[in-house]
Order: structure tokens, then sequence, then C-alpha cells
């Protein structure tokens, strides 16, 4: 049997841990969030247009508020459905 | 002052001297009311993202203007209620930092592609969020995404170990 060094571990350390969530507002200084750019808010819907909740999006609460106002702007203006299937 | 920005779809069907005129009669409104006009976007011919009065696309024009007070706010909207050309329109006021944005914008810091869009307030450190993006985008953008990504590191690391073992 070879020297097993190169195994450290049984299982994949990795295996469980998750990258933290953030705010990418907060992290990258994104003060207005622009509701006539489409492609920036469908970051933030689901395939049927919906909102994304905090707990995925990772938003802070501030700007999630925030992107949800911009979200419904966009709607009213035709920049983005407000009921749809296979959005992305 | 106030600053404000007024959004609004012109129907698709007019002539091009109208669509323009429809927009230049909104501006010369402001004028005379006393608003100073900050700048005039014109987004052209979007298709729309669902149906207005049986028409799938539209002209975009946004309007920037700063007003002493909102006093002329109810009679540019009732003029584009009343207006048939019209399809949809939108006033909102701005923030300084949605005058910021709007400055930043016309001056080009600001990328039509969101992944630039993170660029605007540190234009310093450029490639920073550019490259930081990508690894941002897949874990908030749908709930599916968390899941399939834990799943292959421990599929790829097992196998590897494997192989090295038998070939020794």
């Amino acid at each position: 049997m070879a020297s097993r060094d190169d195994i450290k571990f049984l299982s994949n350390p990795n295996i469980g841990s998750r990258q933290k969530k953030y705010c990418r507002f907060r992290k990258f200084g994104i003060k207005h969030i622009d509701y006539k750019d489409p492609d920036f808010l469908v970051q933030f819907i689901n395939e049927q247009g919906k909102v994304l909740p905090r707990r995925i999006t990772g938003n802070s609460l501030k700007y999630q508020k925030r992107v949800a106002i911009a979200v419904k702007r966009a709607r009213h203006l035709a920049f983005l459905p407000y009921v749809t299937d296979l959005l992305k | 002052m106030r600053q404000y920005e007024v959004t609004f779809i012109v129907d698709p069907v007019l002539s091009g001297d109208e669509i323009k005129s429809t927009a230049k009669t909104y501006q010369d409104m402001l004028v005379t009311e006393g608003c100073k006009i900050v700048h005039i976007d014109e987004l052209g011919l979007k298709q729309l993202a669902y149906s207005i009065n049986k028409r799938s696309s539209g002209i975009y024009y946004t309007i920037e203007f700063s007003a002493e007070n909102g006093d002329v706010i109810p009679k540019l909207e009732l003029s584009l209620r009343r207006d048939e050309r019209i399809m949809r329109f939108l006033t909102v006021k701005l923030d300084k930092y949605g005058i910021k944005y709007n400055d930043d914008k016309r001056q080009g810091l600001i990328g039509k592609v969101s992944k630039d869009k993170d660029d605007k307030k540190q234009s310093v450190a450029k490639k920073v969020p550019v490259v930081a993006k990508p690894v941002a985008k897949p874990a908030p953008k749908a709930t599916p995404a968390p899941d399939p990504t834990p799943v292959p590191e421990p599929v790829a690391v097992p196998v590897v170990d494997s192989s090295k073992t038998e070939e020794e």
C-alpha cells in the first residue's frame, strides 16, 4: 500500500461549509438602484418575475426594500414583466 | 431645489417627427413652468415586457429636471395622462445618490452592463468588483443555485484521491 500522506481527511472538509452571503450594495458601495436598468434588476427576481427573498439574495434590509421599489417601478414601465414564465 | 425625473413611453406608431415633438412639448412645458432641464435621455425603441394598449414596443424618454417645489408635478402628470400619444409615465423624485448616479452615468462611469455598475462609486478599484461579481452572482441568483455548487466539489475530490491510491 502506498503512503497515504496525500490524504489528510477521510471526507472532504469543505462539505457543509458555505460561502457567507453578503449585501452586494454595501460591499460595492452602490447607493442608488436604477429602475431603468432591467438587466441589473433581473438578478433579484426569479423565473416568474417575483422578487427573491432576502435569505437568498443576501441583501441588507435597507437595500432589499429599495430593490423591491425599483422592481415595482420597472414593472410599471414595462421594463420587467408582472407575471411571466421562464424569464431566465 | 428638488430634482425630478420623468420617464414616459411614447406610442411607436407615430412618425419620427411626431415622437420628437411629443418629447419637445413636455420639455417646453417644464421650461415655461420655471424648471431647469438637467438632461434629456432618449432611451429609444424598446420591446415592452408586456403589451400596453396592444402595443408590444415603445419609445422611452427620460427628462431630468430641477424645480423649486413640487407644484409642477400635478400639472405635468395631468397633461401626460390626457395625452393619447403617451402610453405610460412615471415621475420620481431623485435623492442625492440618484442625482450622483445620473451624473456618473452621463460621464460614462457606469456601464450599461450590470457588471460594470459596481465600478461606479469606486472607479479607483475598477478590477476588483468585476472579478468579485461572478463569484457573487451564482449564490444569490436563484434558489437552486446554492445546492448545485457544493455538490461538484465533494464529488471531484474523492475521485482524485481514489485514482491516486490506485496508481500507487
